[in-house]
């Protein structure tokens, strides 16, 4: 039991909202000392997984200079004007397209975008322009639009994870389960995820209407 | 052999931050400019060199930059007049080849992801077929770079500068993901999961099917809210309940049971601070003042989603 100190640290610092670096890095020495390594071995583990994760960091590091430059030069202001042209457009129908395109590309394992690359530089501002050609929202409106527009991102990232083409997920669930030793079809598993990815898209479309509703009222 | 690794595209990045290190050394209005430079210089190192050193040392280094994160020196340069161009004359005056740059990036990744792993000669491969995606996604940003340097007619210190101004914003925050990532390392290696699972399934009468059902759902989004990730809690809650009790014990079907577990732990993902990478980091991408507030808006959707995968497995996982 006194292993799940690491669990219980972060929770604390969460909730206390302690700078979160420091919280997890305290929860890690914490976790190795009770499990019985010393200072040193828990440092050195923590130095390895850091630089085997590089990767995660990589993406945006790349992407910033690019998004920086164009934003510089209006990129933001551009996306706006154009989605204001479309009399059909509202910043929750932005949010579907956005989503069913990222599903649907992620059935086949394309990732056509993430939180830096797509929804700040282009859907953020196409759902703002979007809701502005109604009434302007106010502070707490674009707050809740972006919300909103980062919560597309992630529904349409998870829940179509390679249903066609199996790859990640679906390769990690067929290796654990074939590591105890209990047979599972690789396409079994894929399909069985799609039922779950169409709800989605029924949860999502309730939400962003939702939104859209909470929007409009408040203008009146 | 492979010629083009990620690595080349860590070592850029560390160079990048290695110059945004020294501008912050050199600029003499930042608040806490000693503090700050040294954060995003041992970054700098653990980016460019971090495969070199010995583990402890980047593990030290680490250590060091949660401390002067946790004593508030990561804080942006002074604001300054430089604006930089008029947004909205530039904006008209470029049109839609603003676009085109960021459009480029998802292209080149598809194209990138299947065509780099093919071309080989004499033993000698372009990518990695693990990294080629990766690899992929580091080209398409140089491409797009240049495009957007032609286009604006700007220098690469401009984009530089741009981009060093969104680090900056994001700021400690930037590495908390790949921090929460070696937590759960460290998590696994010190047998954390295995010790949730028992006590779990000590506590809960897993013989009746439908309980097991609602347990493994809910363990699989618990202990994803707990170490921000499902793919972490998904060998660990499988191993302990699902295939013990819903797969042996009651003759469920696994392929079943492991798509909808997992797609249950996703649902913890939604709700949690501990994944920072998909909650934290775009609230403060996006400049929304609550930290919390993508989570909230998440919230009912992963309870609707997560009731929709109970209800499912338990009338679908004992009958196929």
């Amino acid at each position: 039991m006194i292993k799940l100190i690491g669990i219980l640290i972060v929770a604390a610092g969460f909730a206390l909202r302690l700078n979160p670096l420091l919280v997890v890095v305290a929860a890690g020495v914490a976790t190795g000392l009770v499990a019985g390594l010393s200072l040193t071995e828990v440092l050195a583990l923590l130095g390895t997984y850091f630089v085997e994760n590089r990767f995660m960091t990589l993406p945006v590091l790349l992407m910033l200079p690019v998004v920086g430059l164009l934003e510089r030069h209006g990129l933001q202001e551009r996306v706006a004007t154009l989605i204001r042209r479309s009399a059909t457009a509202t910043a929750g129908r932005v949010m579907f397209a956005y989503h069913a395109l990222r599903a649907a590309a992620s059935t086949v394992a394309v990732n056509i975008g993430t939180h830096a690359s797509m929804v700040r530089p282009m859907i953020a501002p196409m759902a703002e322009g979007a809701a502005a050609r109604r009434e302007t929202p106010g502070e707490k409106g674009t707050a809740e639009i972006r919300a909103h527009a980062a919560a597309a991102e992630n529904l349409g990232n998870f829940f179509a994870d390679d249903i066609l083409v199996a790859v990640g997920p679906v390769l990690l669930i067929k290796g654990v389960l074939d590591a105890a030793g209990v047979r599972a079809d690789l396409l079994a598993i894929a399909w069985w995820g799609a039922p779950t990815a169409l709800w989605v898209m029924f949860v999502g479309a309730w939400r962003y209407r939702a939104l859209d509703r909470r929007l409009e009222g408040r203008g009146r | 052999m492979t010629i083009l690794g990620l690595e080349i595209f860590l070592v850029l990045a560390g160079l990048g931050l290695g110059a945004m290190a020294v501008r912050v050394a050199m600029d003499r209005s930042h608040p806490r400019r000693a503090a700050a430079a040294l954060f995003w210089g041992l970054l700098a190192i653990c980016f460019a060199g971090g495969k070199h050193l010995p583990p402890a040392a980047v593990g030290l280094m680490v250590v060091v930059m949660a401390v002067l994160a946790g004593l508030r020196s990561v804080s942006p340069p002074a604001a300054k007049v430089d604006e930089g161009p008029d947004r909205g004359n530039e904006a008209a005056k470029l049109g839609n080849r603003l676009l085109v740059p960021v459009l480029l990036i998802p292209l080149c990744v598809i194209a990138g992801g299947y065509l780099l792993p093919s071309v080989s000669a004499g033993g000698w491969r372009l990518v990695a077929p693990a990294q080629a995606t990766q690899v992929a996604l580091g080209l398409a940003c140089g491409l797009a770079l240049l495009v957007a340097l032609r286009f604006t007619r700007s220098g690469a210190p401009a984009a530089l500068g741009a981009g060093a101004r969104l680090v900056h914003a994001i700021g400690w925050a930037l590495i908390l993901p790949q921090l929460l990532a070696s937590l759960g390392g460290l998590f696994a290696k010190a047998g954390v999961g295995e010790v949730v699972a028992n006590t779990v399934g000590g506590a809960l009468p897993l013989h009746l099917p439908l309980v097991a059902v609602v347990a493994y759902c809910a363990a699989m989004a618990l202990f994803t809210i707990a170490m921000g990730n499902a793919f972490a809690a998904f060998p660990v809650v499988t191993l302990g309940i699902g295939i013990p009790f819903i797969v042996r014990e009651h003759g469920g079907n696994p392929a079943i049971m492991g798509a909808l577990g997992m797609l249950s732990g996703y649902c913890g993902t939604l709700v949690t601070p501990m994944a920072a990478n998909f909650n934290l980091v775009p609230a403060i991408l996006l400049g929304l003042r609550d930290r919390h507030a993508v989570i909230r808006a998440q919230a009912p959707m992963a309870a609707a989603i997560w009731i929709f995968n109970v209800v499912l497995m338990a009338l679908c996982v004992y009958r196929f």
